[in-house]
């Protein structure tokens, strides 16, 4: 693989602007051996993430969009380490996670939280709810059974639900309302920082609705900052306040949510864009139809990883890799011939 | 005036239960005609694959039944035939395609097998024409190199990939209609924007009606010629697709409308938000199914069910605003984009 330029080495998307940053992502990768034969010989890597730096800035709404299979929500654990990284650091408050041991580490847990997509399977089906929200208040406070349970009573007030309903399980409630159970679960601690994996993709559109207006409530109340990845695409504009898209382990464009939509400058953000139906009848939009599917992330193409769907693929892109550079102020692209801001393809 | 190849009055479709009878879809009607796309939307619960099951009478296998109306295709109610004659239904003149095509195709057998399977049942061809006829199907949903994929496993292609296999299987006989439940759900947007390509195109090819079952109010947009929007078992609003998505009428049609995370709108406001969720189908309140939720709800909304009123020549909704008046309570599409509502 050849790379363009030493220099730029440094180019994490956000660094450069104003506002303190919370989380430092630099050059993370993270492989997955592929295991063949009796030997379990690893016979080759799944590279789900890619050499991604990014810097997420306090109280911010960072959205990480992409397919499935891009590699967004392994990023999103190795950020919280639940999950080794293979190479590079997560820098909060100036120590690298991956590097922490013991109560430090544990310390670390209570202050970056995790809520994931499937509703039903992220709670333990035999835990009570006040047990599924006391959970983190056992294992990391030295509180009395009676201060817990004042905190859970706060704590489902705070996210919607009604408190007298602790003493049930998770299958007495509805796919909306176990999305706040575990919403509550994650908030518990006081954390700094949480990462929202999917969090309302599982939901039907009114349900889903009434989850972000509590995670935006929650985010201005507690100043939250959040990681929040999905696929769901205007969902991730209502949210947030920076965009960054990825292919196949790689990070394609970062930019300030309302710019990159209104004029992408990576042709597969143009592409991802355009193929979101819009609830609008009788407008026939000019789609850009990718061909193909996405490649293997065990065996990406040469060059640049988009090029085998890019409509615009020249010679350079199969032979030389892009890096992720700054397009304009606040503005990351990784293409040699990004689209100009004013001709976009839709 | 178009002909009308389905037509559905009045169906009650459930199951048997211990507790008694539960009504997956209440009363509903709907009608299709040759040649025309109609969505049926809304959220999960509301009995959109139980119609589509009922259509078909699979329901019977999957331990209901259909309790009260017709289904009316091409002049036969399909309500009374035995199974032995839905089974030459099914597949030659409406077939099916589901969401998940990772779990709709076998994994033993290889996707040529299973499409030339239908063709030898339902079209008596013998293996070797069966064989052909799957691999230009193939190539007809946009598969690159058919004879090859043709001799593949499920396992061996992509998502996107199964579905068109799935969608060349429901084809393989030439079906006059084509129900297809949330085809495009289990998908990635690029991959969905290409199926939904494909079936258009497929449709203005063969000429098939189209019945599509989604929760995607953006997918219902671009497809339809005409939506039915579906809440807790039945439809409560029906028109043409400008009408449902300009002048929706029903107040859950414009709540619907206006949970989406607008994609031209402001950002970052509040979502407006319907409060509650959609009620167990065993357990319906009285009077207007959608009334605990609706913020228009009036003393006879908790009382009496509303029938169906009609708010345009072809348009009608379940909802007592419109019982003597037109009364316009959804804002039109310039003004959708507001974070709170209009009343």
């Amino acid at each position: 693989m050849v790379t363009e330029t030493a220099n730029i080495k440094v180019n994490r998307p956000g660094a450069s602007k104003s506002g303190e940053i919370l989380v430092d992502i630099r050059g993370i990768k993270k492989y997955f051996p592929i295991h063949k034969g009796l030997l379990s010989r690893v016979v080759g890597q799944v590279k789900a993430v890619d050499d991604v730096s990014l810097a997420i800035r306090q109280g911010e709404t960072f959205g990480l969009v992409g397919e499935s299979g891009c590699g967004k929500s392994t990023l999103g654990r190795v950020i919280l380490r639940l999950q080794g990284a293979t190479e590079g650091e997560v820098v909060y408050q100036g120590r690298d996670i991956h590097s922490l041991r013991g109560q430090e580490l544990r310390k670390l847990r209570e202050e970056m939280q995790i809520i994931f997509q499937d509703p039903f399977g992220s709670l333990n089906p035999r835990f009570l709810v006040k047990d599924i929200i006391g959970e983190p208040l056992r294992v990391h406070r030295n509180l009395t059974a009676k201060q817990i349970d004042e905190r859970v009573v706060e704590l489902m007030e705070l996210v919607g639900l009604d408190a007298s309903r602790r003493n049930r399980y998770p299958h007495e409630f509805s796919g909306g309302q176990r999305q706040r159970i575990g919403i509550a679960r994650a908030i518990a601690l006081n954390p700094k920082f949480i990462v929202a994996d999917e969090a309302v993709s599982a939901l039907d559109v009114s349900v889903q609705s009434q989850v972000i207006n509590l995670l935006m409530k929650l985010q201005r109340e507690l100043g939250l900052t959040f990681l929040f990845i999905a696929h769901g695409l205007n969902v991730v504009r209502h949210i947030s306040d920076r965009v960054g898209v990825m292919y196949l382990g790689k990070l394609v464009e970062v930019g300030e949510t309302e710019t990159l939509f209104a004029e992408p400058l990576h042709p597969y953000t143009a592409a991802l864009l355009s193929a979101i139906p819009k609830p609008v009848p009788g407008r026939k939009q000019e789609r850009i139809v990718l061909q193909g599917d996405v490649p293997s992330p065990a065996n990406p193409p040469s060059g640049c990883r988009f090029h085998t769907r890019c409509p615009f693929a020249q010679e350079r892109c199969s032979q030389v890799e892009p890096q992720l550079v700054e397009a304009a102020p606040g503005r990351q692209v990784a293409c040699h011939f990004p689209l100009q801001p004013g001709t976009a393809m839709a | 005036m178009a002909e009308k190849l389905l037509e559905i009055r009045k169906l009650t479709a459930g199951f048997l239960t211990e507790n008694g009878v539960v009504k997956a879809t209440d009363r509903i009607s709907l009608s299709i005609d040759k040649g025309q796309t109609v969505c049926l939307v809304g959220e999960s619960g509301s009995g959109k694959s139980v119609t589509s099951l009922a259509i078909m009478r699979l329901i019977d296998y999957a331990g209901g039944m259909v309790m009260e109306g017709n289904i009316t295709f091409r002049g036969q109610d399909l309500t009374t035939k035995k199974q032995e004659e839905m089974r030459h239904i099914r597949g030659n003149q409406v077939a099916m395609i589901f969401q998940d095509p990772m779990s709709a195709l076998n994994p033993v057998f290889t996707v040529g097998e299973q499409i030339a399977e239908s063709l030898r049942l339902h079209q008596n061809k013998n293996a070797d024409e069966a064989w052909s006829m799957a691999v230009d199907l193939l190539r007809l949903v946009g598969i690159p190199a058919p004879e090859i994929r043709a001799k593949q496993y499920p396992h061996e292609l992509s998502g996107g990939m199964c579905q068109r296999v799935v969608i060349a299987i429901a084809l393989a006989c030439n079906p006059e209609m084509l129900i297809a439940d949330e085809p495009t759900t289990a998908l990635d947007v690029t991959v969905q924007a290409q199926i939904l390509d494909l079936l258009r195109k497929l449709q203005a090819e063969l000429g098939m009606s189209i019945l599509l079952i989604t929760h995607d109010m953006g997918v219902a947009a671009e497809m339809a010629d005409r939506v039915a929007v579906m809440y807790a078992g039945a439809i409560v609003e029906e028109g043409p697709v400008e009408d449902i998505f300009n002048q929706p009428s029903h107040p859950y049609t414009v709540g619907l409308l206006q949970s989406i995370p607008g994609f031209e709108g402001e950002r970052g406001g509040e979502l407006y938000t319907i409060q509650g969720t959609i009620p167990p189908i065993g357990q319906l309140p009285s009077g207007c199914r959608f009334h605990p939720r609706c913020p228009h709800a009036t003393e006879v909304c908790r009382q009496k069910e509303p029938p169906e009123f009609m708010i345009g020549a072809d348009h009608r909704a379940s909802c007592w605003l419109y019982e003597d008046k037109p009364v316009h309570i959804g804002d039109d599409h310039s003004s959708r984009e507001e974070v709170k509502p209009a009343w």
